[in-house]
């Protein structure tokens, strides 16, 4: 998965809510099984969050695409169940399940009522343990991911991501298509399923949040019922990687009015010092929102796009600092040029008082906003246990972002931003903006 | 700072969740208290104390379907010169007040109403009526700011729509179903004439809709109700009403006489599917139950996948299908569409698709509604009332979203029941009612023949 720490959802999305008394408690089951819990009884549901790290990045490279068809078919027949049958038993408890898997997590979503907790759990732990991939069901999910496959091919974000990440990422399990492609796809068998749900759905890798109304006793037991099954370790996971593309831009043609842009370049670790710092930054520079540099120069003052951001992108194994555009054939050069010399400005400056000023304080205040619904803290819970972060994260992490000092970010800056180095790759039909491939 | 959540609605993928949407009943997350100002603003307020967040809305009962002929996209453009200055703030100011106070904000446009909506701390509420208030009559444009923001509204189109073969397909569909009313246009305006709104077109605009009088302020959180109407009075109780604000009402269609189809051809698209739209009876105030037997209908003909009417016939079955859908758009101020697609599996044909399509539907009028699918709908029902409570938000909307459709507290109050009470025997009325061919607009969207081969 890739963490976009503020891409241009943040200004949706953004906003964990650190409720001062966000009382998380981590619960371990009788044999060692982890969940981060928030106990929340005040409506008579429960929202359970389940994430198995590396998924596709674990593929053998003859085998793409096999963790994300199999992931989509943990609810297409289970036990003794086929697809029909096991979604009308969710449907007759209202539960809702997800099945989802991305580049390098596996995510299962769970919500029901407390009145129906064990049914739900048990319907659940048949999706996650017994899968079992039926030929119908097989041929028919395939056929569905060979369709979403066959779309993205004229989807110009996803053709810019693609290209992108081929560049980024060369000979690393991130340049492949996670989806895997359409020759892959069409060659994969019942038992390639078989193989990626052994491999990738272990306990080693395996993190829990849960929201509602369940105590931790209650939830100790729940996580044995569900996970107690699984094998306990998976294949390996792929080594770090450093940003691997040169600076310069790669053009791909493609016949729409508009050009799409994404670039990057080498980024900064999470557990890096300075990490805070260049957070900060990325607020000012292009972090969402309309203060932004990015947008007050791109759009505000010019009007060449609808949204330009930049982003702290982090893989498990990876780190780049990018962003994305989108403008007219005719423009996109120009936002590019202004992107460039923002770059520029950023490090040779950093940001000015009033800047640090507002970005610390829609960034702490708007945390809170993050912790308003039982699916989504569950989410974050687990996003932060596979991001490593300690159980108090979200009570100190305000005080991370108010330590940042102006000095921090001119240093931090003129550490990451080199315009030189930024890879830029524009799908469209650009005007005045050659390829340096 | 526009998302104009009907536009990605209306596409094909995201059909389904649009269903959902609407099967969604508006029950409280805890107290809902309603006031109306003197001046004839309209408030209404949800209790949800679990943690100390508010979302505070102002939504105005005007959309893009009440746009003068020829001015397409004032709405919307309109929407985002309102991050522009007022007589007491300079231009961007808005937002930078809201970041500056850990707020988090934004605005959409739709055929019915255009809302505006900031999320933050509890104890910013007053801040942000204050600034929400002075929009609503203070706005100040100048020539400076309205022309770059134009242009910005020509990219947002060129990304949702211009660079989307199926977002150009279904604003294709709709302009063929309304021949006479404003929902044949897009929300966002046809790009001819978007590129020649003025900031004059802007201004009259603003003057003719915006007044307390025809707004809705929703304020959902950790709020006390007098406590909101102490604010409301202070910020919102000043502005002035208009006399001209008046009962909406637009051009309506006229009879349907012939069934329509259309072939889109798009070389970049690369999935072809077959959908269908009929037009379809709204939610009226006092006479919403039409409304929920589509709705029901539409879930038990393609809300749920393979477990769904058209899943299992064309998908399990006859294998002639990798995805269908149905929704039913039924929180509308006037008619709106019942809809469903189908993309059919490899080396199936639109047209045996369609067919197929056409002898479901046949099928289910012949065999009535499933009761054990009834009845999982229903459970359903009853239990998103308890899972409502968990999103002040949603709830936020569907109070928003109703009361700038026509319908009342107490209308947006009873929908749940309406949706609970409705019988087998009532599905299969509206379902008949509304499957008229005469009604419907068929398309095809597929890449240009000689490209496909």
């Amino acid at each position: 998965m890739i963490k976009l720490l503020t891409l241009c959802t943040a200004i949706l999305f953004a906003a964990i809510p650190a409720k001062a008394e966000l009382n998380i408690q981590e619960v371990t089951s009788k044999s060692g099984i982890k969940a981060w819990l928030l106990n929340e009884p005040s409506i008579p549901m429960i929202s359970l969050n389940i994430g198995f790290r590396g998924a596709s990045t674990t593929d053998p490279d003859d085998k793409l695409g096999a963790t994300y068809l199999m992931a989509g078919l943990l609810e297409e027949g289970a036990g003794n169940m086929d697809a029909t049958a096991f979604k009308r038993a969710a449907e007759g408890l209202a539960t809702s399940f997800g099945f989802d898997s991305s580049r390098e997590r596996i995510s299962i979503t769970a919500e029901f009522l407390t009145k129906n907790r064990d049914a739900s759990v048990e319907l659940l732990k048949t999706a996650l343990t017994q899968p079992t991939f039926d030929d119908t069901a097989f041929e028919r999910t395939k056929a569905q991911v060979l369709s979403i496959i066959a779309r993205n091919q004229s989807d110009p974000e996803e053709i810019a991501s693609s290209t992108f990440n081929a560049l980024a990422f060369a000979g690393h399990p991130y340049a492949r298509p996670y989806r895997g492609t359409t020759e892959s796809v069409t060659a994969l068998t019942q038992d390639d399923m078989r193989k990626a749900h052994a491999s990738t759905m272990t306990k080693d890798r395996l993190f829990v949040g849960v929201v509602g109304d369940i105590t931790a006793d209650e939830l100790a037991i729940m996580l044995e019922e569900l996970f107690g099954d699984l094998p306990e370790n998976g294949a390996p996971l792929p080594e770090p990687i450093k940003f691997q593309a040169a600076g310069g831009t790669t053009v791909v043609d493609f016949d729409i009015p508009q050009s799409t842009a994404i670039w990057g370049h080498q980024g900064i670790a999470q557990d890096d010092p300075d990490f805070f710092a260049a957070y900060v930054m990325n607020r000012v520079l292009g972090g969402g929102g309309f203060t932004s540099r990015l947008t007050q120069e791109v759009r505000e003052k010019r009007g060449l796009t609808y949204g330009v951001y930049s982003y702290m992108a982090g893989f498990d194994q990876a780190d780049y600092y990018g962003g994305s555009v989108s403008s007219g054939n005719e423009t996109i050069g120009d936002a590019i040029d202004i992107i460039k010399h923002e770059w520029d400005r950023m490090a040779a400056g950093g940001v000015t008082d009033a800047e640090l000023d507002a970005a610390k304080k829609y960034m702490t205040g708007s945390y809170p906003l993050r912790f308003d619904g039982n699916g989504k803290i569950a989410n974050l819970l687990t996003y932060s246990q596979m991001n490593d972060f300690p159980i108090d994260y979200p009570k100190n992490r305000n005080s991370y972002i108010e330590a940042v000092t102006k000095e921090d970010i001119a240093r931090v800056a003129e550490r990451i931003l080199h315009s030189d180095k930024m890879r830029f790759v524009v799908v469209g039909t650009p005007v005045d903006v050659p390829s340096t491939d | 700072m526009a998302i104009n959540e009907s536009l990605s609605m209306k596409s094909i993928f995201h059909a389904v969740t649009y269903f959902l949407l609407t099967l969604t009943p508006a029950f409280a997350i805890g107290e809902v208290t309603t006031y109306t100002l003197d001046n004839g603003m309209e408030v209404v307020v949800l209790e949800d104390h679990r943690a100390p967040i508010v979302t505070h809305m102002v939504w105005y009962r005007v959309g893009s379907a009440d746009e003068a002929p020829g001015k397409s996209g004032i709405a919307h453009y309109l929407e985002h010169l309102l991050f522009k200055g007022t007589d007491n703030l300079k231009s961007g100011e808005f937002s930078e007040i809201v970041a500056a106070n850990g707020g988090t904000g934004n605005a959409f446009t739709s055929y019915d109403y255009t809302a505006y909506y900031q999320r933050v701390s509890a104890d910013r509420l007053g801040l942000m009526m204050k600034i929400e208030s002075d929009r609503m009559q203070n706005l100040k444009l100048t020539a400076e700011e309205v022309l770059p923001e134009r242009d910005v509204i020509i990219e947002e189109r060129n990304s949702r729509t211009d660079t989307n073969p199926n977002a150009l397909f279904s604003e294709h569909r709709q302009a063929l179903m309304y021949k006479n009313h404003g929902y044949g246009i897009p929300v966002i305006g046809w790009r001819h004439e978007i590129a020649q709104l003025t900031r004059q077109d802007a201004i009259d605009f603003y003057k003719k809709y915006y007044a307390p009088n025809n707004a809705i302020l929703v304020v959902a959180g950790d709020v006390q109700p007098e406590e909101v109407l102490k604010l409301a009075n202070e910020h919102y109780g000043p502005r002035i009403p208009s006399d001209a604000i008046k009962t909406r009402v637009r051009p309506q269609e006229p009879p349907k006489r012939a069934p329509v189809h259309t072939v889109f051809e798009d070389p970049r698209v690369r999935q072809p599917y077959v959908i269908r739209e009929y037009l379809s009876a709204n939610r009226k105030s006092g006479d919403q139950a039409e409304a929920a037997a589509l709705t029901i209908f539409a879930e038990l003909l393609g809300g749920s996948g393979v477990t769904s009417f058209l899943g299992q016939r064309l998908q399990l079955e006859q294998k002639v299908a990798l995805n269908v859908g149905a929704w039913h758009s039924a929180t509308s101020y006037d008619r709106d569409g019942f809809g469903m697609y189908v993309v059919p599996a490899q080396n199936v044909s639109l047209q045996e698709a369609e067919d197929a399509l056409d002898a479901a539907l046949t099928a289910f009028i012949d065999e009535g509604v499933d009761q054990e699918h009834l009845d999982r709908i229903k459970t359903q029902i009853d239990a998103s009332t308890i899972f409502e409570q968990d999103n002040q938000e949603s709830v936020a909307r569907s109070y928003g979203e109703g009361l700038t459709t026509g319908l009342t507290i107490q209308d947006i109050q009873d929908w749940p029941n309406v949706l609970a009470a409705v019988t087998a025997q009532d599905i299969m009325d509206a379902a008949r009612n509304v499957l008229d061919p005469k009604a419907s607009v068929t398309g095809w969207i597929r890449a240009p023949q000689e490209a496909a081969k």
